[in-house]
């Protein structure tokens, strides 16, 4: 603990509840992301990993606790005010502009971060800072030769990068992906997977996933979540070697093969 | 294959801000009337008013994906204060322009607190109430509005203090349509800008708005109070060319109109709701000039034909044919066989 508590902590929640009616979906959740590592959340379905990143984010308020972003206490703060502070997260299922290009998107989220998208009275093209921006990441995430499509139009997979790109284009301190690779094949999946890996450094990325092989590769900590509350945290070694996490999966398993 | 040469990014973004050849067409034939048809300038100057008040309506629904169904109280607190400051003493009427628009813009920007917090049907029936609301506030203060009767004694003095409003409607149509262009240029700028590509960005997907930081609801304020404002300055064109208001300025009927105008012509595209409120006006002129007891059953014909089989409006459906004989051509070989 003391290892981790002296690198500079990026995202931590504090004994963080939520409660639907009278289903636990957060219980004394209490999480601290360093600065940098590739994190992942891993926990059978209803286990609340998803719930997790609306709660940090600010989709909702919990009932108790804090979140801390840095230093700062963000539990009051709306879900723009964070990304403005720099925590941003991707959906798990696509939520993107259908009638916007993917340029048009990424600009959009560019000129938001800048502060430029109040302005009426100028025409977009005069940005072409903010522009150039949004065609860089779009590049990075080999979307360019796509850009002007509408998003409706892109393939699955590029629909995929393109939640990210949104991500990225808010200058992200902690990213939060919720199954990034969610509905896209293995190989592909390798790909996304692969950009995100080679992201800044500077960024602390926590991402859900399914796929043992996925978290093993790209995860240097692993955090496991079962109905509601944190069952352990650490390292891909650790975590596999665990008994509870195998049992948890192994009950899950069965239940699966079952049906 | 044609070849198409990629040219960064933002050359394909420049070209969706010129302005094509069919606008400068469009705005050209808005001439027309003086010279084809100066008989009817007063109905052309009662479309243009109708297409500056589509024009509002667009800006909300069409771009962000604010429905409303009570957007005449704006047109009529605009409506209702040119006439006013008229009737106490004050004609001129560019100055009763400005002085309504600010009007409504108050209007539109205290309500707009209201309107941010909400979607779809809750939206509707906001705004359903508010329009009627303001009619049953306009039709208890008779002693400010008139009431029933409506507000008498409006008299507008000459345009720019020499040239009278005349019965032809030559000073009415001019003046509206130049007050139209002027706020149809200025709403193509914003439709341009980067505010104009988050209001897009609200129509399609509103809840993704706040985790790309924007701030959706101060958005939709502003857009909510120019639209309440641009609503207002139809109100007072309506008023200063017509002598006349009474509460349908105000009306249920007059927030449905403008409705029905704007997915006639296709929302989202500017041009539709003047389209529409063009194809609106004139059949409405002409059904009524049949039977004026039945010409409603020929505007819900219409509008259900549109719908059913333009589901983009007018101008939608224009746009697709367009595309689909474009892309026509270019499958085309280059050297056709025969």
């Amino acid at each position: 603990m003391s290892a981790t508590a002296a690198r500079m902590t990026a995202l931590s929640t504090r004994g963080v509840n939520k409660r639907f009616g009278s289903l636990v979906v957060a219980a004394d959740v209490e999480i601290d992301l360093p600065a940098g590592v590739r994190y992942a959340l891993i926990g059978p379905n209803g286990a609340g990993k998803t719930t997790l990143i609306n709660l940090m984010t600010g989709m909702l308020r919990p009932d108790a606790g804090h979140i801390l972003l840095g230093d700062d206490d963000i539990t009051a703060l709306p879900p723009q005010a964070r990304v403005r502070r720099g925590l941003v997260r991707t959906y798990q299922i696509n939520s993107l502009f259908p009638y916007l290009s993917a340029l048009e998107s990424v600009t959009l989220a560019v000129c938001e971060r800048r502060g430029v998208a109040r302005t009426w009275w100028r025409p977009l093209t005069a940005y072409r800072d903010e522009v150039d921006e949004a065609y860089g990441i779009l590049g990075t995430l080999n979307l360019a030769a796509v850009c002007h499509r509408p998003t409706r139009e892109l393939a699955y997979g590029q629909q995929r990068l393109l939640e990210i790109a949104l991500a990225l284009a808010a200058r992200p301190k902690v990213l939060l992906l919720d199954e990034p690779a969610a509905g896209v094949p293995r190989d592909e999946s390798n790909d996304l997977f692969a950009a995100i890996a080679g992201l800044s450094r500077d960024i602390t990325v926590l991402f859900i996933e399914h796929d043992m092989e996925l978290v093993f590769r790209f995860a240097s900590r692993v955090i496991v979540m079962v109905g509601g509350g944190v069952l352990t945290e650490g390292t891909p070694a650790e975590i596999a070697a665990d008994e509870r996490v195998r049992a948890v999966y192994l009950g899950e398993r069965q239940r699966v093969g079952a049906r | 294959m044609t070849t198409q040469t990629i040219s960064g990014p933002h050359a394909v973004l420049q070209a969706q801000a010129r302005w094509r050849t069919a606008e400068i067409a469009f705005w050209l034939a808005t001439l027309l009337p003086f010279v084809l048809a100066p008989d009817y300038l007063v109905l052309a100057s009662q479309v243009a008013i109708a297409a500056l008040f589509v024009l509002s309506l667009d800006l909300i629904l069409g771009f962000s994906g604010i429905i409303s169904l009570g957007h005449a109280a704006y047109f009529g607190v605009g409506a209702y204060t040119a006439g006013l400051i008229s009737v106490h003493g004050w004609g001129e009427p560019l100055s009763g322009l400005v002085i309504a628009g600010t009007a409504s813009g108050i209007l539109g920007y205290v309500t707009s607190f209201i309107i941010a917090r909400f979607r779809h049907l809750a939206l509707i029936m906001i705004t359903l109430g508010l329009g009627l609301l303001l009619q049953e506030a306009a039709n208890a203060a008779s002693w400010l509005t008139g009431g029933f009767d409506g507000l008498q004694g409006i008299h507008t003095w000459p345009l720019f203090g020499r040239i009278d409003f005349d019965l032809y409607g030559y000073t009415a149509y001019s003046y509206a349509l130049a007050v139209l262009f002027v706020v149809f240029v200025a709403a193509r700028r914003i439709i341009h800008s980067p505010f104009g590509l988050a209001l897009r960005g609200i129509r399609e997907n509103g809840a993704r708005m706040p985790a790309i930081g924007a701030p959706t609801h101060s958005h939709i304020r502003t857009i909510y109070t120019i639209a309440a404002v641009i609503a207002g300055l139809a109100g007072a064109l309506l008023s200063q060319t017509t002598a006349t208001v009474s509460l349908e300025a105000l009306g249920f009927q007059r927030s449905a109109d403008v409705l029905v105008m704007l997915i006639l012509g296709g929302a989202g595209r500017l041009y539709g709701g003047l389209i529409g409120a063009v194809v609106y006006m004139v059949a409405r002129d002409q059904f009524s000039g049949l039977n004026p007891q039945f010409w409603y059953f020929w505007i819900g014909l219409l509008l259900i034909g549109v719908v059913m089989f333009l589901p983009n409006g007018i101008l939608g459906g224009l746009a697709f044919a367009a595309e689909r004989l474009k892309s026509a051509a270019r499958k085309r070989p280059p050297v056709s066989a025969p």
